[in-house]
């Protein structure tokens, strides 16, 4: 059983009104990078920075980060997540980091972007921005922009479809099994 | 979600135990480590809190220290033992000494040792992922996988690639684990070297052997030069090191043979002057010391995957 959270129009609604809380926080868009995590976060990145062309007339650089090697549980994982490229070829020394993942839920992957991070620069700040914030942290991390709260129950599973990656843009709410 | 990848086997034996897929999987991985290796913190919290011993039985500089290079940018602790300072020397046995290793909570065991087999006999009695870093005249897989992560990026692929390998084929572990990479991905790989060094018999692994160097070399797109093992040469494999030279020894005037584009390894130490001329070897088609820097990523990418593997 799946149900449908946003369709393309509300995810790119969405996105818009991120774009515009991004320039607004920041009172315009000096030192401004984004940075997405590896690989739904890549595209939104791609998406903000080209919204925020159509706003304010300027291309912000957007960088890919991998955070395999930054987990937490290696070894407690059967096999080892896949190390994709990371691809951020400015300095973020100085910035203000947006951060970008397409949903936000233990606070893990954060967790290990921000060290990632860490090891390559010292940003004057991090934001983080995520498209779907499901809920159930289990490490003091906040979402600074937020496509849309959706309170979910832990059987339950996130679907982010994006048409980069040759689907329709679109957010799925899974239903898991009954305990 | 994050995709997985499982290997199979929690050991590093060899490339003959490998599938080509496993193989594709470490050199995309490593490429993922060259990466960290070009920022300026080269060290990566993925393996921390695991132990990984380097336990070598034969003398070596750059293995080892690559290996342990690899092991601490993976945040690894790492204890190196080698036989001249090891309980070895009072008379210990080989499985001893790997239990007693194990008993100190080694994760990861690289050994390196003169007897052909070690690490296939290891890995079956002890829990820790054991690497082959180098089985008497058996295997050095970790070097094939890094002169194969070399050749990608400097030729974007191996199919169809001809393949010189040139020198002491018969004791050469290297020129081994490289025959078995290199045919699995498709190259013509061609073995060049005096008739008592290049045994017609391992025609059989599906490579073309050749004794003199102006057929085997032409237009080969990669030529790959072995040391001459001087502590191996005491039973006259060739009349002396000056004749070898003559015939065998990878010069300027030999290397126009190959193909214009064609790139040139060497495994190390190089004996110069011997098997290749400095000429070459610090001319623009050696990417020799790229592969040093190539086999620190190339190792960081096996103890992670394995790392992955629970036993």
């Amino acid at each position: 059983m799946s149900r449908e959270l946003l369709n393309n129009k509300e995810m790119d609604r969405a996105i818009t009104r991120m774009a515009h809380e991004i320039i607004e926080r920041n009172k315009g868009i000096e030192q401004i990078c984004f940075v997405g995590i590896q690989r739904g976060g890549v595209h939104l990145s791609s998406r903000l920075s080209a919204k925020i062309k159509d706003i304010e007339g300027v291309d912000l650089p957007v960088g890919s980060l991998d955070i395999s090697l930054y987990r937490d549980d290696v070894g407690i994982r059967k096999g080892q997540p896949v190390v994709r490229k990371t691809d951020i070829l400015f300095d973020i020394t100085g910035k203000k980091v947006v951060l970008v993942d397409d949903v936000l839920f233990t606070g893990r992957s954060i967790r290990a972007a921000l060290d990632a991070l860490m090891d390559m620069g010292r940003p004057d700040a991090i934001q983080l921005g995520v498209l779907i914030d499901r809920g159930h942290r289990e490490l003091p991390i906040k979402a600074d922009y937020v496509g849309k709260n959706i309170p979910t129950s832990l059987s339950e599973k996130i679907k982010v479809q994006l048409k980069e990656e040759g689907m329709e843009d679109r957010v799925m709410l899974i239903q898991g099994k009954r305990d | 979600m994050t995709a997985e990848c499982t290997f199979k086997s929690k050991d590093l034996l060899g490339i003959k135990e490998l599938s080509k897929d496993e193989i594709a999987l470490i050199l995309d991985t490593a490429s993922g480590f060259r990466d960290v290796l070009r920022r300026d913190i080269k060290k990566v919290p993925a393996l921390r809190g695991k132990t990984a011993v380097n336990l070598f039985f034969e003398p070596s500089t750059r293995t080892r220290t690559s290996f342990e290079l690899a092991e601490k940018r993976l945040s690894l602790d790492v204890l190196n033992l080698s036989v001249t300072t090891s309980s070895v020397v009072k008379g210990e046995t080989l499985m001893d000494t790997a239990l007693n290793v194990q008993a100190l909570g080694a994760d990861f065991m690289v050994i390196r040792h003169p007897s052909s087999g070690v690490p296939h006999l290891l890995s079956g009695n002890i829990k820790a992922s054991v690497i082959n870093a180098g089985d008497g005249t058996n295997e050095h897989p970790t070097q094939a996988l890094l002169d194969a992560f070399t050749i990608m990026e400097k030729k974007g692929r191996i199919e169809g690639l001809r393949v010189a390998i040139v020198g002491d084929i018969l004791h050469s572990r290297v020129a081994k684990s490289n025959i078995y990479l290199l045919t699995k991905f498709g190259a013509e790989v061609r073995l060049i070297g005096p008739p008592t060094l290049v045994p017609k018999r391992l025609e059989q692994l599906g490579v073309k052997t050749f004794y003199d160097m102006e057929t085997g070399l032409k237009d080969a797109d990669v030529i790959m030069m072995l040391r001459i093992q001087m502590e191996r040469q005491d039973r006259g494999f060739f009349p002396s090191t000056l004749e070898y030279s003559r015939y065998w020894g990878l010069n300027m005037e030999r290397l126009s043979l190959a193909d214009k584009e064609a790139i040139v390894m060497h495994p190390g130490p190089m004996n110069r002057g011997l098997e290749i001329a400095s000429d070459v070897a610090d001319g623009p088609r050696s990417v020799i010391l790229e592969q040093v820097t190539n086999g620190i990523a190339v190792r960081m990418a096996v103890m992670y995957l394995l790392g992955g593997v629970r036993g």
